[in-house]
């Protein structure tokens, strides 16, 4: 379906589609969630360290491994797949577990969610502080354009831009320097859209830590004159980021924007186990949004639950790459096409009032 | 002058939850306490426009549904980012079986 808006999205936080989603209230709506019992949501949203702690041990005590297999056989072609898998588990996997201890829910102890959530942070080169301001934005106005800080594929695509950020060239490029930026004591204009004032120090404060740490690894690496040191700490960001692009470009891709029904912009994948792991289960990217309170290890049974009135899921990652690639291909030339999830006959319809021809006709 | 207002009755809520109650254009949060004690707070998310009554409720903490804002709903106190302002309280008493809350304070 085409969808008719007036120019090129804007996706500037401080721009003229920003100023029009709060104007038409598509900024801070009132979202579609479908219909769970209190006693079945409290259910799924019990908070429980068991899984995490079991996960988190076995994410971190691979690494261990690996990196050790890995530097015991440096200098040969045998180190090679070690640091493969490590890089996966450093430039991946910290990514989804970013993301569910900054939910605060991975775990059921606080101070548990808060330290994993710190060192996925450093992984995947996010400030801590920043981007827990950007997740929150983003599940408030999901890929509104102008208000959603986190989209990753802007219409038309950036499709250069995409295959870069399967090695994390360009998203590490940025972050090193937001991070020179931020520990020059600088945040900028977009930043402090949605960071509160009060909260900005400790950005400067987390970009000053790292900044050190990198100083110090790359003095490592040239005191020992290798690379060793950085193959282990900073490039697995860019080795190992595949699979989370792999798996994150699923998440909204080729979907609607400017939607208030998370059916609509979001995408469900049933994914092998490893990928499962490694991205803790946030293919139930559908379910995720709706009840951001649900954690990883639960989704499963909110899926279950809710999947009568839900879109069908896709079967797997290469086929939401069938649907997706296309529709990518096909925004260069429209960029106002997108793929509209047809509902099962159990669902709720959309809310077309709110994101039918009537809702773009008022944002034009 | 105290106004109070009866919001719904103990049986309505289960320890540890909480319940939604809306009263002349206004939301309020009504919460039991695992101890079995009431407490009364705004309705919705300081944060941003979320009613806490769809979130998780441990111990004295009330998580909101949509950030993971957490507050102490018997003090009102904002626990941490995404919240930085605290809640409004209001005072709550049961009588003959009915929660009652204290709207003028």
């Amino acid at each position: 379906m085409d969808a008719i808006l007036p120019a090129a999205r804007d996706y500037s936080l401080i721009g003229r589609d920003s100023q029009r989603a709060v104007e038409t209230g598509l900024a801070a709506a009132e979202w579609y969630h479908t219909d769970v019992s209190r006693k079945e949501m409290k259910e799924l949203m019990r908070r429980d360290d068991g899984p995490a702690i079991r996960d988190t041990a076995i994410w971190l005590s691979s690494m261990v491994v690996l990196a050790v297999l890995g530097v015991v056989l440096w200098g040969s072609i045998w180190c090679v797949p070690f640091f493969l898998a490590y890089g996966v588990l450093y430039g991946s996997a910290s990514d989804s577990r970013w993301h569910e201890c900054g939910h605060g829910t991975a775990f059921k102890t606080r101070w548990m969610n808060d330290a994993v959530y710190q060192i996925a942070c450093f992984m995947i080169m996010r400030n801590p502080v920043t981007w827990r301001w950007s997740h929150a934005r983003h599940h408030t106005d999901t890929v509104i354009v102008g208000r959603d800080p986190e989209i990753a594929v802007m219409r038309p695509p950036d499709l250069l831009r995409l295959v870069l950020n399967f090695f994390g060239i360009l998203d590490a490029w940025h972050a090193v320097v937001d991070m020179l930026r931020n520990a020059a004591g600088f945040v900028s204009a977009e930043e402090k859209t949605f960071i509160p004032e009060q909260e900005q120090p400790k950005a400067v404060r987390i970009a000053r830590i790292w900044l050190a740490i990198y100083i110090a690894t790359i003095a490592l690496a040239l005191y020992m004159g290798s690379i060793l040191p950085l193959v282990l700490i900073g490039l697995p960001r860019l080795y190992g980021a595949w699979h989370h692009v792999l798996t994150g470009l699923l998440q909204h891709g080729g979907l609607a924007d400017n939607v208030v029904d998370h059916r609509l912009n979001s995408r469900t994948v049933l994914m092998n186990p490893v990928s499962r792991f490694i991205y803790w289960n946030m293919n139930y990217h559908v379910e995720h949004h709706m009840f951001p309170m649900v954690p990883y290890h639960a989704l499963p049974r909110l899926h279950a639950m809710i999947r009568h009135d839900l879109p069908a899921p896709n079967p797997g990652i290469l086929d939401g790459y069938r649907e997706m690639l296309p529709a990518f291909l096909r925004q260069l030339r429209n960029e106002d096409y997108y793929l509209r999830r047809e509902l099962p006959l159990t669902a709720k319809p959309y809310r077309d009032e709110f994101h039918g021809e009537a809702a773009r006709a008022a944002t034009q | 002058m105290s106004d109070w207002i009866e919001a719904c009755t103990a049986d309505d809520i289960d320890e540890e939850d909480v319940m939604r109650f809306d009263h002349e254009g206004r939301t309020f949060a009504i919460y039991r306490s695992p101890d079995d004690e009431f407490f009364a707070t705004d309705g919705l998310c300081t944060h941003e426009h979320i009613h806490l009554a769809d979130g998780l409720v441990m111990d004295d903490i009330i998580e909101c549904p949509k950030h993971n804002g957490r507050f102490n709903y018997k003090t009102g106190q904002a626990k941490g980012a995404p919240v930085c302002v605290n809640l409004r309280t209001y005072p709550v008493k049961v009588e003959a079986g009915k929660v009652l809350i204290q709207l003028s304070q």
